[in-house]
């Protein structure tokens, strides 16, 4: 049997990977999720009739009852609920990697015991117990260090997807917030981490495993609570890769290949684009971890000018006359709920032959690639909405562009101010079109509290009040 | 205030500067509009059709200097007009200040403004006044009519039934609006055009005329003509030798030649010597539009149409827009007219000489008993032709150098890399035991392909990546599978906790990644 289960694990790993592999285009990515469910069922499958397994009663009805949940959860979800849902579910992962974690701890002590008592008592151990059984002493060794790895990432995981959840659906402040102390806190905390872990390969106990465990729940929960609002699509996919180096932990730990295979492949996933997103917003990864926009290096460019605010009728007009409309969603057209709304402006836009396209700045939203998924659902097609780069050429021919609730990455003092503290990040130049209209609630700053200058330029009109509302009133004008 | 326009004095001039369409714009501008008796008479413009426009009719041009407050005309004005100026007139006229010294200290002694037309700066806000250019214009198109009506032959190619007609070759020198003018109208008749300027930037407008740019095989940084106002500026002699060595290869071929070279204040230079002339064809004819400076051909007389010995006609008529008198008046008038409505922003009939303007300051030539020529250069650039970003052409060995370099540096990268890597894996394997480094060649490998595969994800499916990813990182459900089967309560229970939440997580995974993806469609 074990020979079996070798193979599933390898076809498994092989399917995983396509799995991955095929979320290259939108087309073979509906088949690349059902490799994925393949291979999932087939690792569950062989592992369940693999060695050391045991009471079937008890598994097989846990994984079915967590699947009706998860289906109930899946299916009810609204696509701008999608950033509270994925985090929610890192932290799943995270509280079982603990829980597996501490699970080797104990048998490590069974098994000690039993090779103490020695005779038939390791035969009666499970499967794990009896691999451990057989290790030496350097080995336990560095089971303590994988175990206690797999722990801490998975501890951090939990409470920073927790904190992450509670931001992205409004029930914890979306301010970074942070205790008195700061950052020497958590590097306290890493390093009472590391003690813990010393301690811990020298005296085996219990007690050093626990306190590693909750010095790491500390640093998940302030560690993500030190972060704004804006940056959870880096913090999102940062803690994406923890939980899958978690797996990769508790993989070395239990001696199972498939784990490591697929926790290294989910961590590095986490890692790109956690890489993509920084590099969206021109910052590193370190200083959106430690939270905050850094202070400008000068005083900011005065802005001049006056917001001039527009009615519906004119936005009726102006998108009347033009040829060319590019729209630019962003977070507040997730908060308005207002996807429905933009898709069917933009189908009456496009039956009379004009050219709509949507421009995704990286970091639109509060999950990578968000806008995609809320414009998918309001069935915008996915070939009219381009990614930034493949659009900012394109401004100047534009007639009109419309932003609905994105702030900072149109602001061109980005470019044009170099003591801006976004200075250098790349945005969406749509100031270059020949129009923009913007839909925004009121006069406020976006998520890094600059002034946006767009909103002061020339050829730049307010359409105040919210999105959805504001759309509809549009659309009554536009037959 | 008043406007008024006196009959031109020039002997043979028809023009005149105000025309009864151009009256009427000028009253919604606010000002009373005057104009000598028989002024319009050349230009094909009545008395009549003057006053039906509520145009003033004056007797006698001294009635009318003393009438009105701001003159306008078309000719630089003589010694007895210069007399009839006062401290309260404008003067709006061509000037030639440059060569018009007396007449510029004349103006100053009476106290009077001038604006010379010809002053007005090439930019664009301008152009709508520049009566250069619409005389230019004029001048350019009736030179190819009057070439035609002294060139014995079609300018069209034809093949009739009484034998085949050659199309006739023209070349226009200098592409300016003249010539820019001889080339559209001569393309239009039918004749094969070759062009040639100075200036290398105006060869693409050429060719938008339908004309071939004539080009020197000759090397040197042409001045840019943008920073000279846009007109041609002074050559080199090597240049010059160059041009001349291309006019003596085209002469024998072509049929005519219009000349239109001229540079701002100097004398017209000689682009057509004797022996290109003598090399031509009897029956050829030559323009000379710049005969008024002297003449681009030796041997042109001004005002005068002569024919050589060779049978060739060169033509040196100065007074072209005269000879459409209709057409270059109302042109003119309106040239006159927009100036007006530049120096009255308030549209009230009050004349407002803004010497900020850089219109307005680069025309006038004498203001409030000043002179004031010649202008400080406008803050407008002329022409708004940047020097074009020169990318200098790599040649084969170069980007191969390049290739090269960017290849070895990538693989120095690599190999860094691997090297690096290569060590630390050594070290953890001296101290590591075997077992572990199995699992730990799985886990690197593991790490190199995923990253591998993660690039070529699509952005706009970064959402259904994480959420795929998280459904997968559920496997550490085997984990706890293979845990529920101890004895001991403790780990069954933490284990069924996990299997239990990772179970929530498989599936609500990969159904709401499978969800998103359906909803991605194509249009």
């Amino acid at each position: 049997m074990i020979g079996f289960t070798t193979a599933a694990y390898v076809v498994a790993a092989v399917l995983f990977i396509l799995s991955l592999g095929g979320l290259s285009n939108q087309e073979s990515a509906k088949r690349a999720v059902w490799y994925g469910i393949v291979g999932m069922a087939l690792a569950v499958f062989a592992t369940l009739i693999g060695p050391g397994s045991g009471l079937w009663l008890l598994s097989v009805p846990l994984i079915i009852g967590g699947g009706l949940i998860g289906y109930q959860l899946a299916s009810k979800v609204e696509m701008t609920q999608m950033p509270e849902l994925v985090a929610g579910m890192h932290a799943l992962v995270g509280l079982a990697a603990v829980f597996v974690g501490f699970n080797a701890h104990f048998e490590i002590g069974n098994a000690a015991a039993a090779v103490a008592a020695g005779g038939d008592a390791v035969k009666e151990l499970g499967a794990f117990g009896q691999l451990i059984a057989k290790k030496s002493a350097a080995e336990i060794n560095i089971l303590y260090v994988e175990l206690s790895l797999g722990v801490w990432i998975g501890a951090v995981t939990f409470t920073g997807s927790v904190i992450a959840y509670g931001k992205l659906s409004g029930r914890v402040t979306s301010a970074a917030e942070k205790l008195p102390g700061g950052h020497m806190l958590n590097a306290g905390a890493a390093a009472l981490s590391l003690l813990c872990l010393i301690w811990y390969l020298n005296s085996g106990g219990i007690f050093p495993l626990l306190i590693l465990t909750i010095a790491a729940l500390f640093i998940g929960y302030h560690l993500i609570m030190g972060i704004g609002g804006a940056d959870m699509p880096v913090v999102v996919s940062m803690l994406n890769s923890y939980s899958g180096w978690a797996a990769a932990a508790i993989g070395f730990s239990l001696g199972n290949d498939l784990l490591i295979v697929v926790g290294a492949l989910v961590g590095s996933s986490g890692a790109i684009l956690s890489y993509i997103m920084c590099k969206a917003m021109n910052r590193s990864f370190v200083s959106v971890i430690l939270g905050g926009f850094g202070g400008a290096s000068g005083p900011a460019m005065e802005v001049e000018g006056e917001q001039i605010a527009i009615e519906a009728d004119g936005v009726a007009a102006a998108l009347d006359d033009a040829d060319s409309v590019v729209i630019i969603p962003g977070y507040g057209m997730a908060v308005a709920q207002a996807q429905q709304n933009v898709a069917e402006l933009t189908r009456r836009l496009r039956a009379k032959g004009k050219n709509v396209r949507f421009a995704i700045h990286p970091v639109a939203g509060r999950l990578p690639g968000h806008m995609n998924v809320l414009l998918a659902e309001a069935k915008v097609p996915y070939d009219i909405v381009l990614e930034m780069d493949e659009i900012n050429d394109d401004f100047p021919e534009t007639d009109v562009a419309i932003v609905i609730g994105s702030n900072d990455i149109v602001n061109p003092a980005a470019q044009e101010d170099p003591n801006s503290p976004i200075a250098g990040m790349p945005v969406l130049e749509c100031w270059k079109a020949k129009q923009v209209f913007v839909s925004k609630r009121g006069q406020g700053t976006g998520y890094s509290g600059i002034e946006n200058p767009l909103f002061f330029k020339e050829n730049t009109r307010m359409f105040y009040g919210d999105a959805k509302a504001s759309l509809d009133k549009l659309l009554t004008m536009i037959e | 205030m008043k406007i008024g326009t006196p009959k031109e004095v020039f002997e043979g001039e028809n023009r005149v500067a105000m025309t009864p369409d151009s009256a009427k714009q000028l009253q919604k501008l606010g000002y009373d509009c005057a104009i000598e008796s028989g002024a319009g008479a050349g230009a094909g413009f009545s008395d009549a059709a003057y006053e039906a426009a509520g145009v003033e009719v004056i007797k006698t041009a001294a009635g009318l200097w003393k009438e009105v407050d701001i003159v306008a005309k078309v000719r630089q004005p003589d010694a007895t007009e210069l007399k009839r100026l006062t401290s309260d007139k404008t003067l709006i006229s061509f000037f030639n200040p440059a060569g018009n010294e007396e007449g510029m200290e004349a103006a100053k002694a009476k106290g009077a403004n001038v604006i010379a037309m010809e002053m007005v700066p090439r930019i664009s806000r301008a152009q709508k006044m520049d009566a250069l250019s619409s005389m230019a214009n004029i001048a350019g198109y009736r030179a190819v009519i009057e070439a035609g009506n002294n060139f014995g032959r079609f300018f069209t190619g034809q093949v009739t039934a009484a034998g085949k007609v050659p199309p006739a070759k023209v070349l226009v020198v200098g592409a300016g609006v003249a010539g820019l003018a001889a080339i559209g109208t001569s393309t239009s008749l039918g004749a094969i055009t070759y062009a040639f300027d100075v200036r290398p930037e105006v060869a693409e407008q050429v060719e938008s005329m339908g004309a071939e740019f004539v080009y020197l095989d000759f090397e040197e940084e042409q001045a840019d003509g943008a920073a000279t106002g846009g007109y041609a500026s002074v050559q080199s002699d090597e240049f010059r030798e160059a041009q001349l060595a291309k006019f003596r290869e085209l002469a024998p071929e072509v049929d005519i030649v219009i000349t239109t070279a001229l540079i701002p204040n100097r004398a017209a230079p000689i682009l057509w010597t004797k022996d290109m002339v003598e090399a031509m064809k009897p029956g050829s004819v030559i323009v000379d539009l710049a005969a008024e400076r002297g003449g681009n051909v030796e041997g042109t007389v001004a005002d005068e149409k002569v024919v050589t010995d060779n049978g060739v006609t060169i033509v040196g008529y100065t007074d072209f827009p005269s000879r459409m008198a209709a057409q270059s008046s109302s042109l003119y008038a309106t040239n006159i007219r927009h100036m007006m409505a530049d120096l009255t922003p308030e549209k009230d009939g009050q004349v407002n000489h803004n010497m900020e303007d850089d219109v307005i300051r680069g025309a006038t030539v004498t203001f409030e008993g000043e002179i004031t020529f010649p202008p400080p250069p406008p803050k407008v650039q002329a022409i708004a032709a940047k020097p074009k970003e020169v990318v200098p052409e790599l040649t084969p060995e170069e980007k191969r150098a390049a290739e090269v370099a960017a290849f070895k540096a990538q693989t120095k990268q690599q190999v860094t890399l691997l090297g690096v890597g290569g060590a630390l894996m050594l070290l953890v394997g001296l101290v590591a035991p075997a077992s572990f480094m199995q699992h730990f060649i799985v886990f690197v490998l593991a790490c190199f392909v995923g990253f591998q595969v993660i690039w070529g994800v699509a952005h706009s499916l970064h959402t259904p990546l994480m959420a795929v990813t998280n459904a997968i990182s559920s496997i550490i459900i085997l984990g706890a599978l293979m845990q529920i089967g101890s004895g001991s309560f403790l780990v069954i229970l933490l284990a069924a906790l996990s299997v239990f939440m990772a179970g929530i997580n498989i599936f609500g995974g990969f159904l709401v990644t499978r969800r998103m993806l359906a909803m991605f469609q194509k249009s």
